[in-house]
């Protein structure tokens, strides 16, 4: 492996030509939008156009002012026709509109999903409780598990349940706590509505008491 | 290449890699992007172990700390990926599209030859032309940052003849699932 380069630094013909010499040469550092993660000169094409300007104009309104004032928008168009330029705003448009009632959506199906905690028995005594549901609020199920394992020094495990669908299995009673603990929001189990939130008791069909 | 990319389902392990394999890979990178060792050291140091995330369809990412840098589809060239373009915008050299190409590209199209040779777009002058199968960056008209990683597909010279038909493959992309994953 070579370990010193004794070449000559390559010529830079990119854009940003800078002068490698042996110092290893930092990065550049380039901004991204804070809405789409797209450089915000790329905003235009992603489908939060209206939001991405907001938090561009808010956050850095040089850089604004570089990006969507009126003589900026004759080099922003460049060779491309007006015509043309037209019909795609119209296009970014319509597809932010799409993007939109895609998230509408998506949040209303995160508001109207429920999270069940089931007491499941085991042997006479013995329980464990599956909650099930956890990851329609965005929820890692591996480190929630964690989370229940160690406040409850008890083993907890994400497993596939009979419908194949993940949930989170935790030894021995500790149903009521976990609802505590989703309602205060504790470690990763945030933004959980409590309403959302209920309590099932699974009876062992036969061989119980 | 990464359109549709979910880490749950695409990828298949992750395996610590062998120092003399990191060895070949730091050498073959250093050959094939223009880039000093010393660069190279900063963006992942030498005691700094590779990780490598193998995903479907023979496509394998490399991660320092979870950070995906580079990957390579079976044993071909190595592409930076899009962030760490963007941090050193000068190790693969640049192609440039015209402005009505950037839609497409940012749905995960390939680059046809029109988009490079138009007026907007860019290509290498004769005496510092690219053979096909060359890892290139894909700028975009009046846009300083990069917006995708390829691999061309015919020489510079012979795009600027044919002029039809794709150009640049598109491996990666702004806003695809792989610029969306940022840790592995």
């Amino acid at each position: 492996m070579p370990k010193k380069s004794a070449q000559p630094p390559p010529p830079a013909e990119t854009e940003q030509p800078e002068a490698p010499i042996v110092e290893p040469t930092p990065p550049v550092d380039v901004l991204y939008c804070s809405v789409c993660t797209f450089p915000p000169e790329y905003c235009e094409f992603g489908s939060s156009f209206t939001r991405c300007k907001e938090w561009l104009k808010e956050d850095h309104p040089d850089l604004f002012d570089k990006y969507y004032s009126d003589e900026a928008f004759q080099t922003r168009i460049g060779t491309l026709s007006l015509e043309a330029q037209t019909k795609l705003e119209k296009d970014t448009a319509k597809k932010e509109a799409k993007a939109e009632a895609k998230a509408d959506a998506a949040l209303k199906k995160k508001l109207s999903s429920q999270v069940t905690i089931r007491r499941i028995e085991r042997t006479k005594r013995k329980h464990v409780t599956a909650i099930y549901g956890l990851d329609a609020f965005g929820i890692d199920l591996k480190k929630a598990a964690k989370q229940f394992a160690s406040k409850f020094a008890t083993g907890a495990s994400v497993t596939k349940n009979p419908q194949g669908l993940d949930e989170i299995v935790v030894q021995g009673d500790v149903s009521d706590e976990v609802l505590d603990m989703i309602e205060e929001g504790v470690g990763v189990l945030k933004g959980i509505p409590a309403d959302n939130v209920e309590i099932v008791e699974d009876k062992k069909k036969k061989g119980g008491d | 290449m990464f359109k549709k990319f979910s880490p749950s389902t695409d990828i298949a392990g992750h395996t610590p890699v062998k120092t003399s394999v990191q060895r070949s890979i730091r050498a073959a990178v250093l050959s094939q992007w223009k880039i000093e060792s010393e660069t190279l050291e900063a963006i992942w140091p030498k005691k700094e172990g590779l990780v490598l995330v193998k995903c479907r369809e023979h496509v394998s990412i490399y991660t320092v700390h979870g950070e995906p840098i580079f990957l390579q589809h079976f044993d071909g060239p190595f592409f930076p990926t899009l962030r760490l373009l963007h941090k050193y915008p000068y190790i693969l050299p640049m192609v440039k599209v015209d402005r009505g190409a950037i839609r497409f590209l940012l749905a995960g199209a390939h680059m046809m030859c029109p988009g490079l040779t138009s007026a907007g777009g860019y290509l290498p002058p004769a005496e510092a032309a690219l053979p096909a199968g060359t890892p290139v960056a894909i700028h975009a008209e009046g846009k300083e940052h990069a917006v995708g990683v390829g691999i061309t597909k015919l020489g510079t010279e012979e795009m600027k003849k044919v002029n039809k038909g794709v150009a640049v493959e598109t491996t990666t992309y702004l806003g695809d699932d792989l610029w969306v994953l940022k840790a592995l």
